[in-house]
């Protein structure tokens, strides 16, 4: 791959004016650079779950190890998916160029790279179906704006589909609804076809297959790791939550991200389930086998998104509960929300699965009556409302806190007012970011779709700058400090994209502001919170 | 006229050459957006442009302390975005020197015709000064990503390192010297190792 290896001579002579786009954008080939991609995945996670084309390979090499008939393989594909999703064939077709999109993706915001323009990214892939399915394209080629599918073509689809987090918010700008996260899903489920996952998206859903959940913790690990928590709460709080596991016969089986279980900062959000569930004395049941609510599955195709989600309604069907409470998470939500119901609801037959009604308030979730799964943040709201928690958010006035929309909540599920709600009645000082970058029109992180590997960083530091830009803009006016999220990708991906570009802001769930904020039956007298830092006034405490 | 009065009489014209030239490093079908006034819509073109007026003002200050800090937040602030972009280091910071040049465009003459080459010799090594600062700012926002790489893999395996009896908290035990709790809020929620141990 070209790269920008400077010589002595050129030093004198620096061309401010990249040479990319003066042919125009279908004569410049893709340049793969170090830190935009993921790694390559290793063998053995497609093998698990029989993905086509095994091999050791890497990005960067010239030569990807592709079968011999890959083109066939990707006009087949192509073919199939217009045949079966009819969205996908109409936006291949009804794009007028108007470039309403065009400036709102965070990639191209942060990158100023044109091919990021989500009209210009799904072009990539329009020009191939314009040459090999529309008569004018195979006509008039070029004139038409259509191009042959060739070894560097699939190489610029394939770098682009993972410059795009599926967030969806250049949808909304489109008179027509275009959604290129549709077309980034299916671009990624065809070159997958020949082999080219990335090894973040591919290893958890090979782990998420054997073992429940992403990271591949087996049964045993899962219950240490909340047993763990189990003490760090009672430290905390002097007292001792006691979760349950695998228990058939709860009302109730509580399904989140396995992230909050393993990573800080969600840890504290995860804790902040466990004493909420403890002061209620819900009958719940946490699960060791659906022990993982985010789906990598829809990352890679929409058959593996089916086979993954399918634990949940087995798992409820087997432990015999009456509906499903999900915690905090981003994709998770946009797969039961908009998938789960009609994909796999068949698969609880014959269980307990009934329409979700809270066991404290009475309120019957009926929103949720489709799937049997409703929202923390609904649950908590609820609760809020029917005054069921005894609150005290001075404990939380440390935090000046602002919440960013995680992009499937918000855009795939319309889940906007709870989470605020919810974080107004156990904070003090809550400000929100401007109005063109929350709710529905909210930045993603950088880091959705499974682009929050470790090797991508400088990605998603341009995908996550006007997220970024937005935080430090109520940083400056209010002093915020903390910014509040309802996702497990956010939490994993925040912390870093803020100690570039606001390190005076930490992250934090909802359900950690909302269990520092509450009163628990039988507690000692607080002076920090979850994360061991000191309450306001508590700051000279002896055990701070 | 001094070369001073010059240049601030000149600000507008100048200043807009000088974004210009920055714009010019990018691809042109994105230099029309990255014109746009909206800076949550546009944070990379509005900062560039803020930046540029900044910085502008600030090499043009009398004293060179009081305008050194002021240096540092405007080139901080453009170099952070540049950074993270597709550029070359000498690509990142080049813009610098293409003051020079627009100073020369617009001022060439005049500066002839006064007899300023002291002071422009002296500007021209301020100039110099800044492009020195900016490989200095890129050198540590490319240091911090690397960081930010190292701490992402240290927080995702800690918990399992600490429940598995791997982990060896230092800050448990009283009286080590390295065991002090953080203070820097930029790291509450992350287990900075480097934090830790420094």
């Amino acid at each position: 791959m070209a790269k920008d290896e400077i010589k002595q001579e050129d030093l004198l002579n620096i061309d401010h004016s990249p040479s990319l786009f003066k042919k125009g954008w279908m004569n410049t080939p893709v340049d793969i650079r170090p830190s935009m991609h993921c790694y390559a995945c290793e063998p053995a996670r497609l093998k698990v779950v029989d993905f086509p084309n095994p091999r050791v390979w890497s990005v960067m090499d010239e030569d990807w190890k592709l079968p011999k008939d890959w083109k066939e393989t990707v006009m087949d594909a192509f073919k199939d998916r217009l045949d079966r999703f009819r969205t996908f064939k109409l936006f291949m077709d009804i794009c007028v160029r108007c470039g309403a999109c065009a400036d709102k993706c965070q990639f191209f915001i942060g990158s100023a790279d044109p091919k990021n323009m989500p009209v210009l990214r799904a072009e990539l892939i329009r020009s191939v179906y314009r040459r090999n399915f529309t008569a004018a394209g195979k006509l008039f080629g070029k004139l038409a704006g259509a191009r042959d599918l060739d070894y560097g073509v699939l190489k610029e689809w394939w770098y682009y589909l993972y410059q795009c987090s599926e967030c969806r918010r250049c949808s909304v700008f489109c008179p027509y609804g275009i959604d290129m996260a549709d077309i980034t899903i299916i671009g990624r489920e065809m070159t997958n076809l020949l082999g080219l996952n990335i090894d973040w998206i591919a290893a958890p859903v090979a782990f998420c297959y054997k073992t429940g959940n992403h990271l591949g913790i087996q049964p045993h690990a899962y219950k240490s790791m909340l047993e763990f928590f189990q003490d760090e709460i009672e430290e905390v709080t002097g007292v001792r939550v006691e979760p349950s596991f695998n228990r058939k016969g709860a009302e109730v089986l509580f399904i989140t991200p396995s992230g909050d279980v393993f990573a800080d900062p969600g840890t504290w959000t995860c804790m902040g389930y466990m004493i909420l569930f403890h002061q209620l004395g819900i009958d719940i049941t946490w699960s060791t086998y659906a022990s993982e609510g985010g789906n990598f599955g829809l990352f890679t195709s929409h058959d593996m998104m089916k086979r993954l989600n399918g634990k949940m309604y087995m798992e409820a069907k087997r432990l015999g509960v009456k509906w499903i409470l999900g915690g905090e998470c981003g994709h998770m939500w946009r797969v039961v929300n908009q998938y789960m119901g009609t994909m796999n609801l068949d698969l609880a037959e014959g269980s307990n699965l009934e329409n979700p009604v809270s066991p404290m308030t009475g309120t019957k979730f009926e929103n949720a009556n489709s799937t049997k799964m409703v929202h923390i943040t609904e649950f908590t709201a609820d609760l809020i409302k029917h005054g069921k928690l005894k609150l005290d958010p001075s404990r939380n006035d440390h935090r000046k806190v602002t919440f960013h929309d995680s992009c499937n909540p918000a855009r795939a599920m319309g889940l906007l007012e709870e989470p605020r709600y919810v974080i107004k009645n156990v904070c003090n000082h809550f400000y929100e970011m401007p109005p063109s970058t929350i709710r529905e029109q909210t930045f993603c992180c950088g880091g959705g779709s499974g682009l929050n590997a470790g090797e991508d960083v400088e990605l998603r530091m341009r995908g996550g700058l006007p997220r970024a830009n937005a935080v430090k803009y109520v940083h400056e006016k209010y002093g915020v400090n903390m910014l509040a999220n309802v996702c497990a990708i956010d939490r994993a991906v925040f912390p870093g994209l803020m100690e570039y570009w606001v390190p005076e802001v930490d992250v934090t769930g909802v359900h950690e502001l909302v269990a520092n904020a509450m009163v628990l039956d039988g507690e000692k007298e607080k002076t920090v919170d979850l994360r061991n830092e000191p309450l306001p006034g508590m700051e000279d405490a002896e055990d701070v | 006229m001094s070369l001073k009065n010059l240049l601030l009489q000149k600000r507008s014209r100048i200043v807009k050459k000088w974004r210009d030239v920055i714009l010019q490093t990018y691809h042109e079908q994105s230099q029309g957006f990255l014109k746009k006034k909206d800076s949550f819509g546009n944070p990379v073109g509005c900062t560039i442009s803020e930046g540029i007026e900044s910085l502008y003002d600030a090499l043009l200050e009398d004293s060179e302390d009081s305008g050194s800090d002021k240096i540092s937040e405007a080139l901080d602030s453009i170099m952070k975005v540049r950074a993270i972009q597709d550029f070359s280091p000498s690509r990142a910071v080049g813009f610098v020197f293409g003051l020079k040049k627009v100073i020369r465009e617009e001022l060439g003459n005049e500066i002839l015709q006064n007899g300023s080459h002291e002071e422009w010799a002296a500007f021209d090594a301020r100039i110099d000064g800044l492009g020195l600062l900016g490989f200095d700012i890129y050198a540590n926002c490319r240091q911090k990503i690397s960081d930010i790489r190292v701490n992402e893999v240290r927080t995702r395996s800690y918990r399992l390192l600490q429940m598995a009896g791997l982990s060896y908290d230092l800050s448990e035990h009283e009286g080590d010297p390295n065991g002090e709790k953080k203070e820097d809020g930029a790291s509450n929620g992350q287990h900075n190792m480097e934090a830790r141990e420094h």
